[in-house]
């Protein structure tokens, strides 16, 4: 940091450069939390949508299992599960899942991630369904095999209807990771309440981290706006 | 009739002004029961703790005949300010934000902050250097979360939580090497369970327990101040905190 803003900053009370830079490390990890899970829990929705979508119930049978489980339960109890009831699996310390179990942060991402990933299967379901059947009709008139129509007609299609729900599944999730500091994750919600304990002002410390979370959501609204504004042009008025 | 409130007021401040220059043979002092074992009523429902016993060497130091009054938390400070008893000795922590409203005497007692972990722990924890790399946990905000940050948040990785029972979920499933926490805290959710110690020697944080009183009973935080001051003397402060406490309070 510039040595003048440390200097601006030091002439108040609370918002120190030192809270800042707190406040900062939290924004990094909630990004990195929120990003990364819903990256993963996009990549396992896909192919479990296409599963779900299936006639045979031994198929999508254990894909509706597990939809329902996660949807069904809140974040928080997912997470306490996982973070600490891994730690109390017998012998688990001895062997080299610990590694990744011991850091909170990696417990929270596959909370984070199996949760997205159900919320995201049954959007991306939903728009599989609602695919026009004139449109598969088509392409296997063209002679199209059954993974090509999935490639070229059935996905693409699906992923204009699905891009409006998604979007908010991706805001929800952003304000789900706050939950992440109950197990010692120092995310933007950890830095917050590391900086009320330490002076008492709780106005101040969630204010301020609450505007921080409204910058990023509208940053993701207008990421998705200009998505949808791409992805459904031929739905506009032709001379709008 | 507004003015006969204001001239009625004015003559109760008047008498209560008379009221005040009174020689302190009678006070009244004020306790939040149960917090064992500072101060809680035995089953025949008689008042007892280390503080009441505190208190009542202190009343007969002073010669005073003193009267304990039982009053919840919350009430604490409105209840000494609006004169229902003359004294809180309910293990009121001194702050600058509490000294603001009432005056506290010299401190009488300071639990201490204590290192406990697994069994099987072979660290050291009073040294800076020996602690390098260890995961330490603490509660946020209290006085230990304040002395672990600044004196070893460069040697150690600090993980704060909100409450101890989390904090000992996480030290029995390994995820920390220590955790440091208020004694009587410690003592009541780490030692009471099996596989756990404590290590290294407690540390004596923050500026202790003091006797609240009004700012303006300037004659009464004197003499408090002088008959703790003697008890703390001729040992039976000392006899009193033995028959509570195995480690020491003192301060």
């Amino acid at each position: 940091m510039p040595d003048f803003i440390v200097q601006w900053l030091n002439q108040n009370d609370i918002f120190t450069a030192t809270t800042m830079l707190h406040y900062w490390d939290g924004m990094v990890t909630t990004v990195q939390l929120v990003f990364l899970s819903l990256l993963l829990g996009l990549i396992v929705a896909v192919p479990l949508a296409v599963l779900r979508t299936s006639r045979n119930p031994f198929i999508s049978g254990p894909v509706w299992i597990y939809t329902y489980l996660f949807r069904g339960t809140p974040l928080l109890i997912q997470l306490y599960v996982i973070y600490y009831g891994v730690a109390q699996i017998e012998g688990i310390q001895e062997t080299f899942w610990w590694e990744i179990f011991k850091e909170p942060f990696y417990p929270a991402l596959l909370a984070f991630t199996l949760n997205t990933a159900a919320y995201t299967t049954e959007i991306i379901r939903g728009a599989l369904a609602a695919t026009p059947a004139g449109e598969i009709e088509a392409a296997k008139a063209y002679g199209m095999s059954w993974f090509m129509r999935l490639r070229r007609i059935v996905l693409p299609s699906a992923a204009r209807r699905a891009v409006q729900a998604y979007s908010n599944e991706v805001i929800f999730m952003l304000h789900s990771s706050a939950i992440a500091s109950v197990v010692t994750i120092v995310d933007l919600t950890g830095a917050a309440r590391d900086i009320y304990s330490r002076f008492y002002a709780p106005f101040e410390a969630f204010i301020a981290v609450a505007l921080i979370y409204m910058a990023l959501t509208f940053t993701l609204v207008f990421v998705f706006r200009k998505l949808e504004q791409r992805l459904l042009r031929h739905l506009k008025p032709a001379n709008g | 009739m507004k003015k006969l409130i204001i001239a009625a007021s004015c003559a109760l401040a008047m008498a209560a002004g008379t009221v005040q220059a009174k020689d302190w043979k009678e006070i009244r002092i004020a306790f939040d029961v149960p917090y064992e074992p500072f101060e809680y009523k035995t089953a025949d429902g008689e008042l007892t703790g280390f503080e009441v016993e505190l208190a009542e060497a202190m009343c007969d130091e002073l010669k005073a005949d003193c009267e304990f009054v039982v009053q919840a938390w919350d009430g604490m400070i409105p209840g000494l300010l609006s004169r229902k008893f003359d004294a809180i000795m309910s293990s009121m922590s001194i702050t600058p934000e509490r000294a603001e409203r009432v005056l506290f005497s010299e401190p009488y007692y300071n639990t201490p902050g204590a290192w406990f972990a697994r069994e099987d722990f072979d660290g050291d924890v009073t040294e800076k250097d020996a602690m390098k790399g260890m995961t330490v946990g603490v509660q946020r905000g209290t006085t230990m979360d304040t002395y672990v940050t600044e004196e070893l948040s460069d040697t150690v990785e600090v993980k704060r939580y909100t409450t101890a029972d989390d904090m000992v979920l996480d030290l029995e499933g390994e995820r920390l090497d220590a955790v440091f926490v208020d004694y009587p805290v410690g003592e009541q959710t780490i030692l009471s369970r099996d596989g756990f110690k404590q290590v290294g020697e407690p540390v004596k944080l923050g500026e202790g327990v003091g006797v609240a009183m009004r700012q303006r009973d300037k004659d009464l935080a004197e003499k408090v101040n002088k008959a703790l001051e003697k008890l703390k003397n001729d040992g039976t402060y000392d006899e009193i905190m033995k028959k509570y406490f195995d480690y020491d309070i003192k301060m």
